[in-house]
């Protein structure tokens, strides 16, 4: 008999996530901001080429079904908040193939929001908000800090992250020993900003509590409306604490066409990389065609919150039954 | 050769990388939320030793290193080759001055090594961690000092140079550490 059995973590990280899920529901309730549930099995999912899925069959004589496990919450969300639900949350899990590492489980938690009527800037303080309040911290303006994403780029490697020119992009790699950037990265300028941003940026993102990355590249634009003012940029950030990933929010597309049309492309993306195409959600655009509010939502990771919480190192302290236990 | 992709990087796993023999020491999988997953490694190069850092694109898949470790035992040196035997097997191994490496100043016949063969030739030559030689020569010492403060640089059987206790006196055996080079104790028979 091995000891896999056990819960990997301690009993105070179990306690600790009821707590967090509790201040969460609170913070919440008094907002009035509505608690909702949406499907983890789903009949269809993102195309984003980035992301590998779980997927299993529907027996439905004649046919079979195929139904997809939710690699996030959100196009169900977005029905809802089309659908007339104003303000919601969710607390659930979310699941993607292949992911598994210090801060990767393939099984996760996440906290999702949307806020109708909010621009990014007041979900922002919203997220700060909460996070002063889970993190116990005093809400002084020097434990958060916000900065663009093209300011703290270029602060860090005095590239333009905006503007793609691969020679200085390489001479940068080179000079700052990432060999492999140079061929693995190649011509592909979104690549190029993932290995730089993950490699050389990200870990400089440690000095204040919260840092708060605004204004993404719009090829980086996934989900997020690409901004009126400045074109090359999405009103998408993210939340880091102590250089790990913690949040992404958006501006939401609510534009049905753009939509479909980003979906085609990232199939199209699949179809280059040898990925299976994924059929588009309908029911989803849908949705967008009947009329998505104008509103912001961001996504949470609770795992890698709790562990920040709890002072921990990897997800596999805070959750109970990892991958290899599950 | 089976092929392995970044999903099953592990510590210990062996790959071929630039046409040599590596092992995988930390393999670290980062990924943005909204971008391109990498697998970030440390190797080393079984054929060298040293260590690199390497990045991957998740997904990627590389192919595995024919690589073993056996328990093998030292027979003799016919100066161009060391000589080795599988016990069990009586099978035999010869071993060029490469593969051997400094290794070859721990090596006593009879002695129990691990050899680790790529594509069943042998790679790299590890001694026991302690052995037990005699030593071939050192400063007599002084007389009556046995207190082993100071200590002295002594020859041992296979050549090895080691620092040992003022004490100690040739034709001894002594007990050394093979993975840092140091005296443990003297052997009594």
């Amino acid at each position: 008999m091995t000891t896999l059995w056990r819960s990997a973590c301690d009993l105070e990280p179990l306690q600790q996530r009821a707590k967090l899920y509790t201040i969460i529901r609170q913070f919440f309730n008094q907002k009035a901001v509505l608690e909702v549930e949406t499907p983890l099995l789903c009949q269809a999912t993102g195309t984003d080429p980035q992301l590998d899925f779980f997927s299993s069959k529907y027996h439905c004589p004649p046919n079979d079904q195929t139904m997809y496990l939710q690699t996030s919450p959100e196009f169900a969300m977005k029905r809802l908040l089309a659908s007339g639900s104003g303000s919601i949350f969710q607390i659930c899990k979310a699941f993607r193939n292949a992911e598994s590492g210090r801060l990767h489980n393939p099984e996760f938690s996440i906290l999702e929001w949307y806020r109708v009527g909010f621009d990014l800037d007041q979900l922002i303080d919203e997220v700060i908000e909460l996070l002063v309040v889970v993190l116990n911290m005093s809400h002084k303006t020097d434990t958060v800090i916000k900065v663009s994403y093209a300011h703290i780029f270029e602060q860090v490697t005095g590239l333009d992250p905006l503007v793609f020119c691969q020679e200085s992009y390489q001479r940068y790699a080179k000079d700052n020993a990432i060999y492999d950037a140079v061929e693995l990265c190649g011509d592909d300028h979104s690549l190029w900003l993932d290995f730089i941003f993950s490699y050389q940026v990200q870990p400089t993102l440690i000095d204040k509590a919260v840092y708060i990355v605004y204004g993404y590249p719009a090829i980086q634009s996934s989900l997020a409306r690409i901004n009126k003012d400045n074109p090359a940029t999405a009103d998408r950030f993210e939340v880091f604490i102590k250089g790990v990933e913690i949040g992404n929010g958006f501006f939401e597309l609510a534009d049905a066409k753009e939509q479909e049309s980003r979906f085609d492309q990232e199939n199209k993306k699949r179809q280059l990389n040898g990925s299976v195409l994924v059929k588009k959600d309908y029911l989803f655009l849908d949705a967008l065609n009947a009329g998505l509010p104008d509103c912001s939502g961001v996504a949470i990771g609770l795992d890698r919150l709790l562990m920040i919480i709890t002072n921990k190192n990897a997800l596999n302290d805070v959750i109970a039954f990892p991958l290899d236990r599950a | 050769m089976a092929k392995y992709s970044t999903n099953e990087f592990k510590a210990g796993l062996k790959i071929m990388l630039d046409a040599d023999p590596c092992a995988i020491i930390e393999n670290e999988f980062i990924k943005p939320g909204k971008g391109q997953a990498f697998n970030r490694v440390r190797i080393r190069n079984l054929k060298t030793g040293r260590v690199i850092e390497r990045t991957f694109k998740s997904g990627e898949s590389v192919e595995g290193a024919d690589v073993v470790d056996i328990d093998i035992q030292y027979l003799y040196s016919d100066g161009e080759f060391w000589h080795f035997m599988v016990p069990d097997t009586f099978e035999q191994y010869q071993a060029d001055k490469n593969a051997v490496g400094e290794t070859v100043k721990w090596l006593k016949d009879q002695d129990i090594c691990t050899m680790t063969l790529w594509n069943d030739s042998p790679l790299t030559i590890a001694p026991p961690n302690f052995v037990e030689l005699s030593i071939a020569d050192t400063d007599p010492g002084l007389k009556g000092d046995t207190s082993g403060g100071g200590g002295k640089p002594a020859t041992l059987e296979t050549g090895a140079v080691v620092r040992v206790p003022l004490f100690v006196q040739i034709g001894e055996m002594i007990r050394v550490d093979t993975r840092t080079g140091e005296y443990v104790s003297r052997v009594k028979d």
